[in-house]
């Protein structure tokens, strides 16, 4: 396929018409509301038992700012790649596409691993999700993001291998939008988290 | 790890004569549905017709049956607890504590997840697409989940019956009482489950109805000009979606308490009781307006079209709709003004409380007014409609009254609450929605319901309803709590006799509901509504043939106004052949819904018995059925145009053929216009 | 995010921007919070603006959400999901915390 050629008009055979696609958008973005209530009402319990920690280890014990950083950055830089990956959807460049997912799923790999390996080393000291209010707070506002996280990389794996099986076609671009849309959610989450759990936990 | 979690053969039902009669009933029931298909050969149908089907029209239909269905079995738990009160006076009733307890749980949740929201999501289903000139919804095949994961929820509570116990913390499972602590067992978690599988599919059908306004109305129908129920189904979608993620998120961590001993709401180790009630609320009090507005929108429907008479006050009634909509999220405390919040707290939701009840004010005197002077039709519908207008006041002036905190305090869990609230959802909810359901079932199968039966079985509902729920309220006066199992005061018992002879009419309401369908379905060769208008109805869902064509429209009508379908047939528009068809693309049916809820339902079954393999299995195999699907670009298929004009010319037959409108023997009956019978 | 449901940024840049923005609006609340360099109260208020100002820069720069380029109706629902949020915040905060010092719940 040759860059600068369009292929959003190659339907891969399916009988979509252009306004499903932007349905299906719209539908994934109430859905992200929905879900961005969910993650809300985490944050309101979290806040609430700040305070209860029943005598066992507080943030301030239990947070690493240098784990949180790179966390952070990794995910920071997996939206950054994900968005390179949109931008060579568009320009119709299938290899360029599949890098730049095979980024984005290495870098979300790889904050993945550091979070477990948090929540794995709280447990072994005692300060896991059955210690105490706080904790079970913590680990579930924090391990839900970690779970879409988790979900968002399986279907980065299944949307390489759409790419490499189907190629740029209109179904798969719009999958892609789509899964843009959730990563880049996560990563607004993300931010929410380290501002509201981390950061104010350590002071 | 024991293969089968903590399922044991003690988890069958033979620990005492009615759980064992419950769970015969249950397992009779499911055979005998299986032995009627067989016998009529039907498996194919209902499988590949059917099952598979994500058609909206079909997807509702099997909605409203689920509904039916849980209402039976709801009812059924209503009879036994009116019976048990009404003699255990001084005695223990035949009913033990645990059972009672059992029993007003699930009359409770099946009423709420698996009667009103199946009921309310198949109207939806069956006519709002219609109505806004649209083929289908937006996402047919989460259409399909939707269904099949409510169906899986209200299976859980069914099975409930037949393997283990059903949760004893009520409706609303108020921990520390409903975590592992006070309730270990499975009650508890089949109520979780079943809740948390159900929510989610509400939370798509609100994505996908939603959708499906904002962005598939047909040509020239603006927002303005949509008609009043599908208003309703716009801010009621609005409401699941927004509501649904708080009854997640509270009932999630229920899950976690539970099951991986955390301690949200657990009384040591820092738990927090109240948070569970302010999610819980957060989400149940927008609940119960997604109960009522689609029925608010079946009365205003029904109310014009009987009324022979435009809509009061459109504009008004969408406003009242949107201001019920925003302000069903700040009233939500008024659930637990006793619970110790200040008086400034319990002020400021007591006056939102108040002021919410303005705008359904709004809508009875709009819907008043379009009686006024109308030429009233008293079908079922409108009786239904009714009986609302006079009975579903009364229930909002006793909910004025517990909004106001102080009244609350004396008011608060005794029988004068069962008694406002079933004021509402009763003659609100339920008749709302039986109205619809006789209003739209020729839509829906193609001829009409037996209209004597409907009758009856309103005179049997309206007043049952007041036998029933009246001496609530005065028993609530006179100190009566909510769910006792018995009592020692003598003064209760003739009350709770009336109510008990109020539920034996309303027993005999829903027979008549059956015996309406067995016979409407036997004489339905005489009933056969050929034009696909047998109301005269007012909006587009009624251009459509009955049944519907599977693509509803062959060509999307232009609307020009209000009332789209009265403009045409005003315009003489009503029935035009256009000159030719083109091919329409068409959804393929397909199992993996059914799958994904089948499988829920046995991953819900999984972690109810903490049987951790098979939950991990099915959600891989969710997770896969789903990734199968996304990877399927071919799941529509085309209908050429010879075959949609094959369709649409033994439409124009059967028009033809079409005898006087039997609304036409009404007495001032406004006439209709006849539909074009030649090509 | 585009009108259209396909990806039609041709363009690296609204993601590099994206990207040293947040790099910049991360690093300073971090810094704040390891060094403990300001009072508590003033670094949670640094924390919580940077932190609302970084959101805005993912909706912008990430999701190219503008008030030009995206449809109204998503706006709509950004902004009523937004205000649902504060009022379920609001309230329950409201709520917990008058709970906590009437009743040390």
């Amino acid at each position: 396929m040759t860059a600068g050629a369009s292929t959003m008009a190659d339907t891969g055979g399916a009988l979509i018409s252009p306004e499903k696609y932007e349905e299906k958008a719209f539908g994934f973005w109430i859905y992200l509301m929905s879900d961005a209530v969910i993650f809300a009402l985490l944050f309101a319990t979290y806040v609430v038992m700040l305070g209860n920690t029943a005598g066992g280890p507080t943030g301030k014990e239990l947070f690493s700012l240098e784990r949180a950083a790179g966390e952070t950055a990794l995910l920071l830089a997996s939206s950054a790649t994900f968005g390179f990956a949109a931008v060579a959807m568009a320009r119709n460049e299938r290899s360029r596409v599949v890098l730049w997912l095979l980024v984005t799923l290495g870098l979300g790999a790889g904050f993945l691993f550091l979070e477990f390996g948090e929540f794995a080393g709280m447990i072994a000291q005692g300060a896991g999700p059955q210690r105490s209010g706080f904790l079970s707070a913590f680990f579930t506002l924090v391990g839900t993001h970690g779970l879409h996280v988790s979900i968002g990389s399986l279907c980065i794996v299944v949307m390489i291998g759409q790419v490499l099986f189907k190629g740029l076609t209109a179904p798969v671009a719009s999958r892609l939008a789509r899964l843009g849309l959730f990563w880049h959610f996560l990563d607004i989450i993300w931010v929410a988290i380290f501002s509201v759990v981390y950061l104010p936990g350590v002071l | 790890m024991d293969i089968f979690g903590r399922l044991t053969i003690e988890s069958l039902p033979f620990y005492s004569a009615i759980a064992a009669s419950g769970a015969a009933i249950t397992v009779l029931g499911a055979l005998s549905v299986a032995g009627v298909i067989t016998y009529f050969g039907a498996w194919r149908l209902v499988l590949f017709d059917w099952v598979s089907s994500i058609d909206h029209k079909k997807i509702g239909i099997m909605y409203i049956m689920v509904a039916l269905v849980m209402l039976m079995r709801g009812f059924i738990d209503a009879a036994m607890m009116r019976s048990q009160q009404a003699i255990a006076y001084n005695n223990e009733g035949y009913l033990p504590p645990g059972h009672f307890d059992q029993i007003f749980s699930s009359h409770g949740t099946i009423m709420i997840f698996f009667m009103a929201m199946p009921f309310l999501s198949g109207l939806i289903n069956l006519i709002m697409p219609q109505q806004i000139g649209s083929r289908d919804v937006a996402f047919p095949f989460m259409n399909s989940v939707s269904l099949w994961l409510t169906t899986a929820g209200a299976g859980l509570v069914l099975v409930s019956l037949v393997i283990g116990k059903f949760s004893t913390a009520g409706w609303t499972g108020y921990p520390p009482y409903s975590g592992a602590e006070f309730t270990p067992g499975v009650g508890v978690d089949y109520w979780l489950w079943a809740v948390l599988i159900s929510g989610v599919g509400s939370t798509m059908s609100g994505i996908n109805f939603l959708v499906t306004i904002i962005k598939c109305r047909g040509p020239g129908m603006t927002l303005f000009r949509m008609p009043l129920f599908t208003w309703t189904v716009f801010v009621t979608s609005v409401l699941m979606i927004f509501a649904f993620p708080a009854l997640t998120v509270a009932c999630g961590m229920l899950v976690l308490d539970r099951t991986l001993d955390m301690h949200f709401f657990t009384n040591e180790l820092g738990g927090n009781m109240m948070n569970y009630i302010n999610l819980f609320w957060l989400w149940g009090h927008p609940e119960v307006y997604i109960l009522i507005l689609p029925a608010f929108g079946v009365f205003s429907e029904v109310v014009a079209v009987f009324s022979q008479k435009r809509l009061f006050g459109y504009i008004s009634l969408v406003l009242a709709t949107m201001a019920i909509g925003i302000l069903s999220f700040t009233v939500w405390l008024h659930h637990f003004f006793t619970m110790g919040s200040s008086a400034n707290v319990n002020s400021f939701f007591g006056i939102m409380t108040t002021i919410i009840a303005v705008p359904t004010g709004v809508k009875v005197f709009d819907w008043l007014l379009t009686m006024f002077r109308g030429r009233l039709i008293f079908k079922a519908p409108m009786l239904y409609t009714i009986g609302f207008l006079v009975t579903f006041c009364i229930g909002g002036l006793s909910g004025v009254l517990l909004a106001l905190p102080p009244v609350d305090y004396l008011m608060h869990n005794t029988t004068f609450l069962i008694a406002h609230f079933h004021n509402m959802i009763i003659p609100g909810v339920l008749f709302g929605y039986l109205a619809g359901y006789m209003f739209w079932f020729p839509k829906a199968f193609g001829f009409k319901l037996n209209e004597k039966w409907g009758v009856w079985s309103f005179w049997c509902w309206i007043i049952g309803f007041y036998l029933a729920f009246m001496p609530l309220y005065v028993l609530g006066l006179l100190g009566m709590p909510r769910r006792m199992e018995h009592y020692e005061i003598a003064a209760w018992q003739p009350h709770l006799i009336v109510a008990a002879i109020g539920a034996l009419i309303i027993f005999f309401g829903i027979v008549c509901l059956g015996v309406q369908l067995a016979v409407s379905i036997r004489d339905r060769k005489q009933n056969l509504d050929l034009t696909g208008d047998p109301w005269n109805g007012r909006s587009l869902e009624w251009a459509t043939s009955s049944p519907p064509a599977p693509y509803n429209f062959a060509v999307l009508p232009q609307v020009r106004g209000v009332d789209a379908w009265w403009d045409m047939k005003q315009r003489g528009v009503a029935y035009q052949r256009p000159d030719r068809y083109v091919d329409i693309v068409i959804p393929k049916n397909t199992f993996i819904g059914a799958f994904i809820g089948g499988t829920g339902f046995v991953f819900g079954f999984a972690m109810v018995w903490w049987i951790w393999w098979l939950a991990i299995a099915c959600l891989a195999a969710i997770a896969i059925a789903l990734i199968i699907r996304s990877s399927d670009d071919e799941s529509d298929f085309v209908m050429p145009a010879s075959q949609v004009k094959e369709i649409e010319d033994a439409r124009f037959a059967q028009l033809a053929k079409a005898p006087k409108n039997e609304m036409a023997d009404e007495p001032g009956f406004a006439g209709q216009p006849v539909p074009e019978a030649s090509t | 995010m585009d009108a259209s449901g396909l990806p039609v940024e041709r363009s690296h840049t609204p993601y590099l921007i994206g990207l040293g923005l947040a790099v910049i609006l991360t690093a300073i609340p971090f810094a704040l919070a390891a060094t403990g360099a300001l009072p508590r109260e003033t670094t949670l208020i640094v924390i919580a603006v940077f932190a609302a100002i970084q959101i805005l820069v993912h909706l912008r720069f990430f999701l190219h959400i503008g008030f030009t380029t995206t449809p109204k109706e998503n706006l709509v629902a950004l902004a009523f999901a937004a205000l649902l949020i504060c009022i379920m915040l609001g309230g329950s905060f409201w709520i917990m915390f008058d709970l906590y010092h009437r009743m040390m719940v």
